[in-house]
């Protein structure tokens, strides 16, 4: 009887009682949300141009953190490291359509995925053995006073995050609307064959594609690196954009953003509220279950296209 | 000793039904029993005897349950860790709640409540598929994972997590865990269990319950219309692979190490796993203890080798490269040889098939 | 018909192919079905009677191969009701298909890649096995007698249809007559009443069809099998069918023995459009 009190109960006389502490918990959770789902849009550009599943997205993003910071320690201006660290990026998308996703095509999804995951391990023992692991701080000038909105105590770090994402995303969706690039894109994500056939060369794409995936990680891992310090933790959240992804749909920019604000908000207010009655840390699994569960019912997600499936 | 199928009639379908066909490899099996239960034990030293014989075939026997998950019935799973912790678990539970139980009875049960567990986490796979079931089997990895570490009773409220397996004997006073156990008897312990495991897998695989589920792996809409019906083939995947991955995790917390805590079983123990039979072979028994072997050994390999470069204290550094190397290596195996090691060796076999002529 | 029989030895019926084609097998009971705004079959009608060759034609997108899946289960048609011997189904599942004996090979074959040819025949009698999976992990008492019993009624299909040579041949690296073969094989081990082809001769050169119809016929008569199948090559559909129904959009246009539909105006304007004075 008081478990079911301190569960169903408990909790929403709390935030009854302090609506502004709510307020602030759940911000705080978008705020993480928005890192997620700068991830998962990572994931869905490449999903979209390439049916490939990037199981090494989180990779990438602690990859490119790591060299950022790196350059940075060993005394560049900041400037230059950013060029750097995106010639890196630029290298990486490079080689990984050279010598992963090319010998790779046509072979089923599952085994892209597979070699993904190979490449998450290559990335993360690559970027460490070069830059250690030990914990870099990363310091850009982001400014982190906590600001009154109201009474609601904010962390202005958490409103330049937002800021940086919704530009980063409109600027995506300007892209892919109005370049020719862009346009190009599109074609391959609906039917690689038929792009080929118009002669859209598909590895150009791929290797594009994969650039800005690089650096929309490099932007994901510069603003984590900033709060959290550079190591090799980001990997593992960053793996939280898969839930992200399933809540929003493998192919939908607007579905990784409101996934994103689902599960950073959902798995803070979770914590806060529940966690402490059933052990506590259950941010480690809340998104992913939440994600199995959303699979039951919708497994093409919030805005994902719904399968017909033909014989 | 030529690899041939010369002269060997199998005259009725019994014979050529049977679970190795032919000649060669029954002999070849005979070798390997041969080694393993008499060459191995009357040699190696107990280092090798503990620290790599007893990894390699636990992590052998859960990469034979992978495989039967994933290589056979096509359902990529990463909660390979969750389910092992299961079976460490239940085992240790078990164990201490009923300590009259002889420990086979305990691992079998392990077995079988890790089954229960995996049929749990396996029902969203009647509705999704490929990377969306993958993202499903995570939740088991992390959700397993935290209930073990986070639910005090899951470890009988040991202050610090650890769970120490009891000691236990088979046959009266040969005792296979605890501080009293020999590794000599820990080693035989093992061995027979996964020899008897593997053995039964490879038959399953090859009968109709196997069929099933290469099929619904292979074309899975076609397998519904000749009758197979997914969620009980996908299901019975799920459980008989937890079954397996159960009883590796119980071996591994009472035979191999003795104590272990929830952690030991993280997320990288599953990628550890699916890389032993990417490597080793998606859909073969001996390719999941070809691809173990290679795994279990690619660290020490290298921590030697860093070793005699004079990079002693680079132990992060070995870790490192580990990573980067596995990497490397399953990209490799998934463009030149998807089938892994054991391809190269039923090439092998090919070759030796027809030699001395080139085809 | 006679010139197709003519030239496909091992038939000697072909003078007089007198079989029991009896009560009405299944009736499709004024089937529809719409994918969103599509509609694929329209108040379909017809019968297949037990012992016959039906064929199904009509242009590409007529809605025959939905016509297929709705048959084995695959697809829910939105209206109407299929009556399998008599009893009106509620709804057809493709387990329920397979149990009662509906057998099917596909347009584009649906073989399971990875396994080897024998493993694929084997795979049709799955439901005709028993033996639970500690049997078979032990591979003791009825796994190993079921296992026995069927590989043996496996090879009189193999033999059947002269594919022993190939019988330990993964599928993915045959010729696709051969794999059209296999498909088939895998149906016939079902030991089907009602075999459903969907274009089995599809893509085939003369001497592959001339086989493909030498088999099919043998199972009609030798099996007593009641067949029904898809297929565009029209010569094949006029020779061996005993009734012909024809799909036009989704709708019944005709439906009668080869002669009748042949000469049907509503089929020649079909297919060879109208004319226009």
């Amino acid at each position: 009887m008081d478990t079911l009190y301190s569960i169903f109960v408990e909790p929403f006389r709390q935030i009854a009682e302090a609506p502004l502490f709510f307020f602030e918990v759940l911000i705080g959770g978008l705020a993480a949300g928005v890192m997620y789902a700068l991830v998962a849009l990572g994931f869905v550009l490449i999903f979209k141009a390439s049916g490939v599943f990037n199981f090494a997205q989180g990779a990438m993003v602690l990859f490119a953190a790591l060299f950022f910071v790196g350059f940075i320690d060993l005394g560049l201006p900041i400037w230059l490291s950013l060029i750097i660290t995106v010639m890196v990026m630029v290298a990486l998308a490079f080689a990984i359509e050279r010598v992963v996703l090319r010998p790779l095509v046509n072979q089923a999804p599952i085994i892209l995925f597979m070699a993904t995951i190979g490449i998450t391990f290559f990335l993360d023992g690559f970027g460490q053995t070069i830059w250690g692991s030990d914990v870099r701080r990363l310091d850009i000038g982001i400014p982190e006073d906590p600001i009154f909105i109201g009474d609601m105590l904010l962390n202005s770090f958490d409103l330049f995050a937002a800021a940086v994402c919704g530009v980063l995303v409109a600027g995506l969706a300007l892209f892919f609307q109005y370049t020719p690039t862009g346009r190009a894109l599109r074609a391959v994500a609906d039917d690689h064959q038929a792009a080929l056939t118009v002669g859209i060369p598909l590895n150009v794409i791929w290797t594009i594609v994969w650039t800005v995936a690089g650096l929309v990680g490099l932007v994901a891992g510069v603003l984590w690196g900033a709060k959290l310090g550079v190591q090799f933790n980001l990997a593992l959240i960053a793996l939280k954009a898969l839930p992200v992804l399933i809540l929003g749909g493998f192919t939908s920019v607007p579905g990784a953003i409101v996934g994103g604000l689902i599960i950073g908000g959902g798995e803070k207010v979770a914590e806060v509220y529940w966690g402490p009655v059933i052990g506590g840390a259950i941010e480690d699994w809340f998104a992913y279950m939440l994600a199995m569960v959303f699979l039951l019912f919708r497994p093409e997600g919030l805005f994902g296209e719904k399968i017909i499936e033909r014989v | 000793m030529i690899y041939r199928e010369t002269g060997q009639f199998r005259t009725s379908y019994a014979a050529d039904q049977a679970i190795f066909p032919i000649r060669q490899d029954r002999i070849g099996i005979a070798v390997i029993l041969l080694i393993a239960f008499v060459v191995i034990p009357a040699t190696a030293s107990q280092y090798w005897l503990e620290t790599i014989m007893l990894p390699f075939l636990i992590y052998g026997l859960a990469a034979v349950g992978l495989n039967l998950l994933t290589g056979y019935a096509g359902q990529l799973s990463l909660g390979t860790g969750g389910f092992m912790a299961t079976g460490a678990f239940a085992a240790y539970k078990l164990a201490t709640a009923f300590p009259e139980l002889h420990i086979v009875v305990v691992l079998l049960l392990a077995g079988l409540i890790t089954a229960g567990v995996g049929i749990l986490f396996g029902l969203p796979s009647l509705r999704i598929k490929g990377f969306y079931l993958a993202v499903a089997t995570l939740a088991a990895q992390f959700f397993l994972l935290w209930l073990y570490n986070r639910v005090p009773w899951f470890t009988n409220y040991s202050a610090s997590g650890v769970i120490s397996a009891p000691p236990r004997a088979i046959f009266g006073e040969v005792y296979v865990t605890g501080f009293e156990a020999k590794p000599l008897a820990k080693y035989f312990f093992v061995l027979s269990a996964v020899a008897l495991l593997a053995l039964l897998a490879k038959n399953m695989v090859r009968l109709k319950i196997g069929r099933a589920w290469m099929a619904i792996r292979d074309m899975d809409i076609a397998a519904e219309i000749i009758g197979i019906r997914p969620l009980t083939t996908k299901l019975s995947a799920f459980a008989i692979s937890s079954f397996y991955c159960g009883i590796a995790g119980a071996l591994w917390a009472f035979a191999y190490t003795g104590s272990v805590e929830a952690l030991a079983f993280d997320i990288n123990v599953s990628f550890r796993v699916l890389f032993m039979i990417i490597i080793g072979g998606l859909g073969s028994i001996l390719g999941s203890f070809l691809g173990a072997g290679f795994i279990v050994l690619l660290p020490i390999f290298l921590n030697n080798a860093l070793l005699s470069l004079g990079l002693a204290e680079a132990v992060a550094l070995a870790s490192h490269i580990e990573f980067m190397i596995m990497g490397a290596l399953i990209i490799f195996f998934l463009i030149v040889e998807p089938h892994g090691l054991n391809r190269l060796w039923q090439i092998g076999k090919e070759k030796l098939r027809r030699w001395p002529f080139p085809y | 018909m006679n010139e197709v029989l003519a030239t496909s030895p091992g038939t000697q019926t072909a003078v007089a192919r007198k079989r029991d084609i009896g009560e009405v097998l299944l009736q499709v009971d004024n089937i529809s079905l719409r994918f969103g705004g599509v509609q694929a079959l329209a108040q379909v009608s017809f019968d297949i009677r037990k012992g016959e060759i039906r064929a199904i034609i009509g242009p590409n997108g007529a809605g025959k191969s939905s016509m297929l899946n709705v048959i084995n289960g695959f697809y829910q048609p939105q209206e109407g009701s299929l009556i399998w011997k008599g009893r009106r189904l509620r709804k057809m599942r493709p387990h329920f298909a397979a149990k009662e004996g509906i057998a099917r090979t596909f347009q584009n074959i649906a073989l399971f890649k990875g396994m080897s040819t024998l493993d694929n025949i084997m795979t049709g009698r799955i439901l005709k096995m028993r033996a639970s999976f500690l049997e078979q992990a032990f591979y003791l008492g009825r796994a190993r007698r079921e296992e026995l019993e069927n590989r043996a009624f496996v090879e009189r299909i193999i033999d059947f249809l002269e594919i022993q040579h190939i019988r330990h041949v993964p599928v993915g690296k045959l010729p696709y007559g051969l794999q059209k073969r296999v498909e088939l094989a895998r149906a016939l081990a079902m030991e089907p009443e009602l075999l459903l082809l969907d274009e089995p001769m599809a893509g085939m050169n003369l001497e592959e069809k001339e086989d493909m119809v030498r088999f099919i016929l043998d199972v009609n008569e030798e099996y007593g099998t009641t067949i029904a199948l898809i297929e565009h090559d029209m010569s094949v559909v006029m020779d061996i069918s005993d009734r012909v129904v024809v799909l036009d959009y989704g709708r019944v246009l005709a439906d009668g023995t080869p002669d009748e539909v042949r000469n049907d105006p509503a089929v020649i304007e079909a297919y060879l459009g109208v004319q226009h004075d």
